[in-house]
C-alpha cells in the first residue's frame, strides 16, 4: 500500500481529506510514473492537473518530495525509494510557492 | 418567472446570487471551488438546472465542473472515483487537444508570437462555456490559445471546431495583454449553424455551416495599434452581443470603439457617439428592447478604470451614437475598479435586469433597466465573469 498526500486543492477535486493510499501489484516497479498512473486510474478527476494529458510531463508549479528529498527533477521512470514502496513514507504532491 | 439565479466567476472561486422576481433580497452561495479562478460560468437555456464552469489555475490546469441541480452539487463529468483501476471513468472532460493536419499529422498551424516569429497552439485555459440553445449537453467552449471546442455528452469530452484556426488566417493572430483567448460565442437562435465568436487579438468570425468552416468577419473595423488599421484580421474585439429576436443585428465593444453590424457582421460602423470614451470590455442588448445597448466605458487601454473615478453604465436606446449615462446607485468618486468581458448580462424578466461585476469584487444589479443600482454583494474576489438565468 502506496501513500500519496495531494495538495489540498487535488484533495478537494478528489473529494479526499486525508492521504491516499494506492495499491500497486508488487511485480511493478514503483517508479513515478507507475504511481502517478495509478493514482489517475483511481481518481480520474486528477487527469491533467498533476501531468499534462498528452505529453504527460509534469505541470511546472508543482513539485515532488519523498522521505525529506526533493524527487522534482529525478527521470520519471527512476524507482522511488523503498519506503515509499513500504507505505512507511508518503509520497507528496506539492504546489510550489509562487506568487504573492 | 419566478426569480433569478446569477452566476459569477471570480479569481478565486465561484458565487451562486439568487433572488425572486423582485430582485431585491439577494441569497449569496459559495465560495464554490473556493481558491481556483472561474472564468466562466453558464446554465442551459433548454434546461436551466444543468450548470457548466469553468475552473483553472496555475498550478493544476484546467477543470471542467457541471451541475444538474442548478449549483447545489458539483461533478467533473467522466471523473469519478473508482476502485477498479482501468475500468473507471478516462477524466478527459479537462482534456483540449488541438487537431493536427491529417496530411502531415503536424501542428494544423501557427500564430504570431510577440516577437515576431511564428508559436505553435499551446491550451492554457477556457475562457467562456457556450451551452445549446435546445440539447443540455451540447456545449461549445472557447478556449486560450484561441480555439473553439465542442462537447456533445454534457463536456465529459471535448473536440475542436478546427476550421476556424485553419481557414488560413491564423498565422496573423497575435496574443493581447491577456493572451490569445476566445472569449465571445453567440448562437443565431433563428439559425442554429449560423455562429460567431471573437477573439483577442485577432477579430471576429463566422461560420454558416454549425463551426465546420469559418470567416473572418471585421469589414469596417479600423484600428490604430495594428499595422494596417483596416486589416481583415487583427483586430482586438472584446466582446459581441446580439438580440434574439434580430440575430442579424450584432454589437461589439472593441479595444477601442464600440460598433454596430446589420448584415450578421458582413460589414460594421462605429456607434461610440457620445460616449465619454469609447474603450472598454462589456456589451448588452436589452432583453425586450433590442434596440437598447449597455456599455461601461473605461478609460483607455493604460488606465483600466472608469473616467474621473465615477463608475457609470451607458445606456442608447437608439442602438447606438446617442447615450445616457446612469449613474443611481452607482459610486460617482474615487471609483477605479475595471468590468470585464464576460461580466455583465440581462435577464429575461420585465422590468429587464441588468448585470455587472467589477475587478473590486462588486456585483451591481439594476431591476429597472438601468435606472438605478444596488450592489447584491460588494467584497467579493476580482469578478471575471457573470450570468443570469431566469427561473420558472
Amino acid at each position: 500500500m502506496i501513500r500519496v498526500v495531494l495538495p489540498p486543492h487535488l484533495r478537494t477535486l478528489a473529494r479526499v481529506t486525508d492521504e491516499v493510499t494506492i495499491d500497486l501489484p508488487a511485480a511493478v516497479p514503483l517508479t513515478r510514473t507507475a504511481l502517478l498512473d495509478a493514482l489517475e486510474a483511481q481518481y480520474p478527476m486528477l487527469r491533467g492537473t498533476i501531468r499534462d494529458h498528452v505529453t504527460a510531463q509534469r505541470r511546472p508549479f508543482l513539485r515532488f518530495f519523498a522521505c525529506a528529498r526533493d524527487l522534482t527533477h529525478e527521470p520519471p521512470d527512476a524507482l522511488l525509494p523503498g519506503a515509499v514502496a513500504s507505505g512507511e513514507e508518503p509520497f507528496l504532491v506539492v504546489g510550489a510557492i509562487a506568487g504573492g | 418567472m419566478s426569480g433569478v439565479r446569477v452566476l459569477v466567476g471570480t479569481r478565486k472561486g465561484a458565487f451562486i446570487l439568487t433572488a425572486d422576481g423582485k430582485r431585491r433580497d439577494w441569497n449569496v452561495s459559495g465560495p464554490h471551488f473556493a481558491g481556483w479562478e472561474i472564468y466562466h460560468m453558464k446554465g442551459s437555456p433548454a434546461d436551466p438546472a444543468r450548470l457548466y464552469a469553468s475552473q483553472s489555475s496555475g498550478w493544476f490546469g484546467q477543470v471542467i465542473q457541471r451541475s444538474s441541480d442548478g449549483g447545489k452539487t458539483w461533478e467533473t463529468p467522466g471523473g469519478g472515483v473508482t476502485m477498479v483501476p482501468g475500468a473507471g471513468p478516462k477524466g478527459e472532460s479537462n482534456m483540449f487537444v488541438y487537431d493536427v493536419s491529417p496530411k502531415t499529422g503536424k501542428p494544423l498551424t501557427t500564430h504570431q508570437w510577440y516577437d515576431g516569429t511564428q508559436h505553435p497552439w499551446e491550451f492554457k485555459r477556457v475562457w467562456h462555456l457556450e451551452p445549446s440553445l435546445t440539447d443540455p449537453d451540447a456545449v461549445y467552449a472557447g478556449v486560450e490559445d484561441a480555439g473553439l471546442f465542442r462537447s456533445s455528452d454534457g463536456g465529459t469530452t471535448w473536440q475542436e471546431l478546427a476550421g476556424l484556426r485553419g481557414h488560413g488566417t491564423g498565422p496573423q493572430w497575435q496574443p493581447g495583454a491577456g493572451g490569445m483567448c476566445l472569449h465571445t460565442i453567440l448562437i443565431d437562435p433563428s439559425n442554429p449553424k449560423r455562429l460567431y465568436i471573437a477573439i483577442s487579438a485577432a477579430g471576429a468570425f463566422r461560420s454558416d455551416d454549425a463551426g465546420r468552416t469559418w470567416r473572418p468577419i471585421n469589414r469596417g473595423l479600423h484600428s490604430q495599434y495594428i499595422p494596417d488599421p483596416g486589416a481583415e484580421v487583427g483586430h482586438c474585439v472584446h466582446r459581441l452581443a446580439l438580440h434574439p429576436s434580430r440575430p442579424n443585428v450584432l454589437f461589439m465593444q472593441k479595444h477601442w470603439d464600440v460598433m454596430r453590424s446589420d448584415d450578421g457582421g458582413d460589414s460594421w460602423r462605429e456607434i461610440s457617439g457620445n460616449l465619454p470614451t469609447d474603450f472598454g470590455f462589456v456589451i448588452d442588448v436589452h432583453a425586450h428592447e433590442p434596440e437598447t445597448i449597455y456599455v461601461v466605458p473605461i478609460k483607455s487601454d493604460s488606465e483600466h478604470y472608469p473616467p474621473e473615478g465615477k463608475l457609470r453604465v451607458y445606456r442608447s436606446q437608439s442602438g447606438g451614437n446617442e447615450w445616457e449615462a446612469l449613474t443611481k446607485g452607482l459610486p460617482q468618486r474615487d471609483c477605479y475598479v475595471n468590468v470585464l468581458r464576460d461580466a455583465m448580462c440581462v435577464d429575461m424578466l420585465d422590468p429587464c435586469g441588468v448585470y455587472f461585476g467589477t475587478t473590486g469584487g462588486q456585483v451591481y444589479a439594476s431591476a429597472d433597466g438601468g435606472d438605478s443600482w444596488a450592489p447584491i454583494v460588494h467584497d467579493l474576489p476580482a469578478v471575471l465573469s457573470v450570468e443570469v438565468q431566469s427561473l420558472p
